[in-house]
């Protein structure tokens, strides 16, 4: 798998380099500034694009707008975004062609690799990877909204790691039940927040998110 | 004329002598004035009569008669600025010389144009090719900006005034009873002696009551000229006129004073919790973890297990660490408002905020960054007591710029009754923004809704400029 990097930080920039080289994917850039990234991605279309947020020349959000620029010229080209904070803002916009493909964690979540690595997988993939602050920052918001209150506590925990982009099989991992149990749970937060069911996994993903943030999926 | 230094003789003749000097003195010095106060109006009145005149007579068959009339009204103003500048010297010079008041030259001094490489010449604000023309140009803005000028100008009439109420009355006294005098003793001269004892008698009598009004001159023009001194000293002394200026300049620095203290006093308070939290933070947690790396270190060969527990710990702490200096960054400066600027930073604080929050943002640009600031951690306080204190479900907030004004409405629909007496932060954020010269205006009626009102004077600046140079 080809990606492109944008991290203006020396450190980070090698080490992301070098974890991503240890689990089989090719650098095909690695950049430091806005205008660079949204020219080697335009060049490059690599499968997946892992993104720091706030890039010279302004060091401002410089690296979400060009990753979102790209996204605008090559439709659903997938974006990990990584940034030192997460604002559920950033989210939605990333969130809000509705496509997929499209990741948004906290730098330090590089530190899991195994869970980092999973997550720009997942993004290339065409599914979501939002950060578990988000989605907690999303569920309080919304916990006040009647649809969600009639979840029961465990479904609530279903839907967090759903939102977040987990598989099935992931989120049986991380909560220790069967299979069958999670896609029991998934029916029922379905049925409870009025949603179409959809086959496609990332689709389902994406009308969670889309339910959560308030905006019509 | 009596020289003002006439040695005192005693008694009642002395003192008479004295009473006259200092009366024909003040009457030279009324003559003085009146001389100056009209000729200057005089010389401009008919200038500009003389020129109009010409002008509205309709065409003159002379073409250059009426370009003469053209150019000299167009040079009015300049006789005016001349004329005026000269009256207040001569008025300053008199200032001295009669009341012992130094009155300052405050005039500005003409900058010199300065000449850039490719030969034009720069005024500060454009280039001219002509040297002459720019100077001109610099001469004309700066005189016309100078306050002295306008001063200058006001003192023509001022000048004009006081000569027409103290200077010209006291004079004419003077001259009246002179002449009324003057002429009773011609009559007795050329009729070599009285003619009729009757007529005598009454121009003995005509001829005394020159005599009082003489007297009534010398006494009235003591006095007038100094009331006239007053009047100049004021009139052409700023620091005198400037006593409301002067008020109003004292206000400002005690009110600067008061917040200056009030920001600085905040500012050390937020290092000191900044230097706190660091030091008992992210300090000791990376302490902790380097010795728990050093434990690793000493345990990888003797007892992997227990290594790698602890390395799961060692992760754990640094991820903690992490946390909490992101929290103390949100505290510094929110990120969000570094990347995006008010109108996001706002628009993330309202996604957070429990309450429904509605924002509109009508700026074109970004305000400088201490206000940013300020505004961003004023509507979060006030977010923050919507939700605490009025219990409020919907607020909308309305951020707009309008001529050279922030202003932010934040209302809600809550209970109201909010007060700034009531400790609700309220204070805190009119201080925040008093240094900025902001305010804040509250409407609050129990039962709600409360509307709230910060407007701040800034400058926008660019927009998409980094305003922070630090990575967070």
């Amino acid at each position: 798998m080809r990606v492109v990097l944008a991290e203006d930080l020396y450190l980070l920039r090698e080490g992301l380099i070098r974890l991503l080289e240890a689990h089989g994917f090719t650098i095909a850039a690695a950049v430091e500034t806005g205008p660079e990234l949204l020219e080697a991605l335009l060049e490059h279309r690599p499968d997946v694009a892992v993104v720091d947020v706030r890039l010279p020349p302004t060091l401002t959000d410089e690296g979400l707008q060009a990753a979102l620029a790209a996204r605008r010229q090559i439709p659903a080209l997938p974006v990990l975004v990584l940034s030192q904070h997460v604002q559920q803002l950033y989210a939605r916009e990333l969130l809000a062609d509705g496509t997929g493909g499209v990741g948004y964690l906290l730098k330090d979540r590089v530190f899991n690799a195994e869970q980092f690595i999973d997550a720009v997988r997942r993004v290339a993939a065409g599914g979501t990877a939002m950060d578990p602050d988000v989605i907690a920052k999303l569920l309080e918001s919304r916990a006040r909204s009647q649809p969600l209150q009639c979840l029961s506590p465990r479904e609530r925990e279903v839907l967090g790691l759903m939102a977040e982009g987990c598989s099935n099989s992931a989120i049986s991992a991380r909560l220790t039940i069967s299979d069958g149990a999670v896609a029991k749970h998934i029916a029922n937060i379905f049925t409870k927040l009025e949603l179409a069911p959809a086959e496609d996994a990332n689709r389902r993903v994406l009308a969670v998110l889309a339910h959560l943030n308030g905006t019509p999926a | 004329m009596v020289s003002p230094s006439v040695p005192a003789a005693g008694g009642w003749a002395g003192r008479y002598r004295e009473w006259a000097a200092a009366g024909l003195l003040a009457q030279r010095q009324c003559l003085q004035v009146a001389v100056q106060a009209t000729a200057g109006p005089f010389v401009l009145f008919f200038w500009a009569v003389a020129s109009l005149a010409v002008l509205l007579d309709g065409p003159n068959d002379d073409l250059r008669i009426s370009l003469v009339a053209l150019v000299g009204l167009a040079a009015w103003p300049a006789g005016l600025f001349w004329v005026s500048r000269y009256n207040s010297a001569v008025s300053k010079r008199r200032a001295d010389a009669w009341y012992g008041v130094v009155i300052a030259q405050r005039h500005r001094t003409i900058p010199v144009p300065t000449q850039d490489e490719r030969g034009h010449w720069w005024t500060g604000h454009s280039y001219y090719r002509q040297r002459r023309v720019a100077e001109s140009v610099l001469f004309v803005r700066e005189v016309a900006s100078d306050p002295e000028t306008w001063r200058d100008v006001r003192w023509l009439v001022g000048n004009g005034a006081a000569a027409a109420v103290l200077a010209i009355p006291s004079l004419a006294l003077l001259v009246f009873g002179a002449v009324t005098a003057a002429v009773q003793l011609l009559e007795v001269y050329s009729n070599r002696g009285f003619y009729l004892a009757t007529e005598g008698l009454d121009q003995i009598l005509q001829f005394v009551v020159g005599l009082v009004i003489i007297g009534l001159g010398l006494a009235v023009a003591p006095p007038a000229m100094r009331l006239y001194g007053e009047w100049m000293h004021r009139a052409l002394d700023p620091q005198v006129s400037g006593k409301l200026e002067k008020a109003r300049l004292t206000k400002r620095v005690e009110h600067l004073t008061t917040t200056r203290a009030d920001a600085v006093g905040s500012q050390a308070a937020e290092l000191r919790r900044i230097e706190r939290d660091l030091h008992d933070g992210a300090q000791a947690r990376l302490v902790a973890i380097g010795m728990t790396l050093g434990t690793i270190e000493h345990l990888m060969d003797s007892d992997p297990p227990a290594a790698r527990q602890l390395l799961a710990d060692a992760r754990q702490s640094s991820a903690t660490a992490l946390q909490e200096l992101r929290d103390l960054v949100r505290g510094i400066h929110p990120p969000v408002l570094a990347e995006r600027g008010l109108g996001d930073a706002v628009r993330a604080l309202a996604l957070d905020s429990a309450q429904n929050t509605e924002v509109t943002v009508s700026l074109p640009a970004r305000p400088e960054a201490p206000v940013e600031a300020a505004a961003y951690f004023c509507v979060s306080e006030l977010l923050a007591n919507a939700a605490k204190h009025s219990r409020a479900q919907q607020v909308w907030v309305d951020i707009l710029f309008r001529a050279g004004q922030l202003r932010i409405t934040v209302t809600d629909d809550g209970h109201g009754g909010a007060a700034p007496e009531r400790g609700s932060g309220l204070r805190g954020i009119e201080r925040r923004l008093g240094t900025f010269d902001g305010a804040l205006s509250l409407s609050s009626p129990p039962g709600g809704p409360t509307t709230i009102t910060m407007e701040l004077p800034c400058v926008l600046s660019s927009p998409r400029t980094s305003i922070s140079s630090e990575k967070a």
